[in-house]
């Protein structure tokens, strides 16, 4: 399955050093996460080594070496974020849904990031769910963004 | 254009994030239904800059402003638009101060203090169509250039319009174009620097998102001025509206014949395409930037060899930020000496700044350059909410600086910002009130620079980390009264001797509030106490 989807994608590359980044990006954007397998086949595929790869994998923030959860939880921590509450909120996330920064749940249902700036300054401080950007967060409204019947419990 | 009204409902990141969309597919339902649509025009438009009261609905000719506008509001706006109806002034805009509702944008001194051009367009046109753009005379600049003008005049324009660039230096442009112009070499490449990684800053997504044809015109410009055929947008990936824009805007330039081989029927050959940036800091030094496209970690270089000279791919290569090349088509267009009429004698222009934090109206604003910090955070910001008292403000990211009230005064351009200890930077303000500590905030970027060195030059890997050590130390009241020296001397050796931008500012945000708030690192060394209150400070036996 994962090599067909691999396969799949590098027939629209020539195999080019400049094209790394863009194939890392769209295996991860497939596959949810960079699997070790994948990343050895575009080492091979490219014709660099499998310490490049690596190397270039995890040096952007974009890239992720393990399986994320379904839900992508991303705590800005802008300047203007920062200044206006940032901390609490990510600690309140934190509490509610049991996970670190950086964490993944083990149902793979949350994984809990901070994100440097999502762009959305001027309703600091925010907070995104996969795609979905929540403005002028509190404490309380981070809370609510999460199903009561999660905190920590399996959600079916 | 038409004489149809129009209803102006702002699709730009912040107002999509409170709902905008439901707003707009439901305005342009409940019109249709009302058989309103040959009177009225639904358009969906860019950023309008006051994200904090999006999502925003503006009624023209008149100039309404709707502010906050739900699903909800929908019908009730649809109706008012019927002969003779009213306006709902509910959604109105209500100044802080007064608390008294202004029913026009321009009505309001967040808009009216403002000089837009670079946004001129943004939450006016649809990004989405091109003809949009043509309609406000987008491309003319391209024919002017082909038609009327050699490269070298472009270039000369160019310079003598004295932008310059948003670096920490401010770089003249004309001159890099000129050096990119002189540089033989078959092949030569155009680059957009959107990577906006700074904290606090969203003017570059906004601009890319509410008028993406005018970056490209800028870009197609630069690839005629230096004899280029190829031009690359480098953006964020986490910036996907931009990234989708973008690449609407670019086929639709496409097949207008703006982009491609045989520009206008002329000989001139050019394309852009997109390489989304997977997210480092760094990668704005432009060094870096060209080695993350060329697939290896985005780690800067030794300069000289300047990019001009050798960038991407060992080819000379052009590379201005986003505001930059969306400038250039009203160079061209109004010539250099309208863009030079504003500004001050070494910083022409305007500037866009994101205007956040503790602050009233919060929001991308653009102002001549040389307006004073007080004008933009009282007059356009309205001051600072909750009866609250200023503090300080932050311009230019993690590469700049705290300023206080004593320097609220001062002129904005590039010179007195670094006199100050600061830098002019791709353009985030953000304001802070009594209740942050300087502390804190020091600490806070020190933190950010310390995850974002690319590691290459140990001061900046090792020394950043220090220093983020001794000032968390502090805040937890565990600071001692040497510490002060310690980071000034770390703060020297950082900036002597690291590579590129990322490590030479990094102390800039620990120097300048040791500089101005002095006095509130003392209260957490010697008192162990947070003035503002923010640090969680254990005083002994407690």
């Amino acid at each position: 399955m994962e090599e067909r989807i691999l396969r799949d994608i590098l027939v629209h590359y020539r195999g080019n050093r400049g094209e790394l980044v863009p194939i890392l990006q769209e295996v991860q954007e497939s596959l949810g996460y960079l699997p070790e397998k994948a990343m050895l086949d575009v080492a091979k595929f490219i014709g660099v080594s499998e310490s490049h790869v690596y190397a270039v994998a995890s040096f952007y923030a974009q890239f992720r070496l393990l399986p994320l959860g379904k839900k992508r939880v991303a705590v800005c921590r802008g300047t203007a974020c920062h200044i206006r509450g940032a901390p609490q909120i990510l600690s309140t996330v934190e509490r509610t849904i049991g996970l670190k920064e950086g964490e993944t749940s083990d149902d793979l249902e949350y994984t809990l990031e901070t994100v440097a700036c999502i762009g959305c300054c001027a309703l600091a401080p925010c907070i995104r769910v996969n795609k979905d950007v929540s403005g002028e967060m509190t404490p309380e409204k981070a809370e609510e963004l999460f199903p009561s019947a999660y905190r920590g419990v399996q959600d079916d | 254009m038409t004489d149809k009204r129009m209803v102006l409902t702002c699709q730009g990141t912040g107002c999509i994030s409170g709902g905008a969309e439901q707003v707009y597919l439901k305005l342009k339902d409940e019109i249709e239904t009302l058989g309103f649509n040959e009177h009225i025009h639904v358009k969906c438009t860019g950023c309008h800059g006051f994200c904090q009261q999006g999502p925003l609905v503006v009624v023209e000719p008149e100039g309404t402003f709707y502010t906050k506008v739900k699903p909800d509001d929908v019908a009730e706006i649809a109706m008012s638009l019927k002969p003779k109806g009213k306006p709902v002034d509910r959604l109105f805009y209500r100044d802080p101060a007064t608390g008294r509702a202004i029913p026009n944008y321009y009505g309001i001194s967040f808009y009216n203090r403002q000089e837009r051009t670079i946004l001129r367009n943004c939450g006016k046109i649809d990004p989405e169509d091109i003809h949009d753009y043509l309609s406000t005379g987008g491309y003319t600049a391209i024919r002017k250039i082909l038609f009327e003008m050699s490269p070298e005049q472009v270039i000369a324009e160019v310079d003598s319009s004295g932008i310059r660039g948003l670096g920490g230096a401010g770089f003249p442009t004309g001159l890099k174009w000129g050096a990119c112009r002189r540089a033989l070499s078959e092949k030569k490449y155009v680059i957009c620097n959107a990577d906006e990684g700074d904290p606090g800053a969203f003017q570059d997504r906004s601009v890319m998102e509410g008028n993406p044809h005018s970056v490209i015109e800028g870009m197609i410009c630069a690839g005629y001025a230096i004899g280029s055929k190829r031009g690359m947008i480098y953006v964020r990936a986490e910036y996907p509206l931009a990234v989708k824009r973008l690449k609407i805007a670019i086929e639709q330039a496409k097949k207008n014949g703006f982009l491609g081989r045989g520009i206008l029927d002329s000989e001139f050959d050019f394309e852009i395409e997109i390489f989304q940036g997977a997210g480092a800091f760094v990668c704005g030094e432009e060094t870096a930037l060209i080695a993350s496209i060329e697939g290896w970690r985005g780690m800067p270089r030794m300069k000289p060899p300047f990019p001009a000279r050798s960038g991407l791919w060992g080819k000379p290569t052009l590379i201005n930020n986003v505001k930059t090349y969306a400038n250039i088509p009203l160079i061209i267009g109004n010539g250099a000496e309208w863009f030079a009429s504003r500004g001050t004698e070494k910083s022409k222009g305007t500037a866009v700044f994101s205007l956040t934090g503790k602050v009233a109206n919060c929001g991308l604003i653009e102002v001549p350059i040389g307006i004073t910090l007080r004008k933009i955070i009282y007059d356009i910001g309205g001051g600072i909410p909750d009866g609250k008292t200023f503090k300080a403000v932050q311009t230019g990211g993690p590469s700049g600086g705290c300023l206080p009230e004593s320097l609220l005064d001062m002129p904005v351009d590039f010179d007195s910002l670094a006199l100050a200890g600061s830098i002019m930077g791709s353009g985030g303000m953000v304001v802070m009130d009594e209740d942050t500590c300087m502390v804190d905030v020091a600490r806070y970027f020190l933190d950010f620079t310390r995850r974002e060195s690319c590691g290459q030059c140990i001061p900046c890997r090792l020394g950043t980390r220090q220093m983020f050590e001794i000032l968390d130390s502090i805040t937890k009241g565990n600071g001692r009264p040497e510490d002060i020296h310690l980071l000034e001397e770390l703060s020297e050796a950082i900036r002597f001797s690291s590579l590129c931008g990322l490590g030479k500012t990094a102390p800039n945000p620990v120097l300048t509030t040791l500089r101005y708030f002095r006095n509130e690192y003392e209260a957490h060394i010697n008192e162990k106490r947070c003035p503002a209150g923010v640090c969680m400070i254990r005083k002994e036996g407690e």
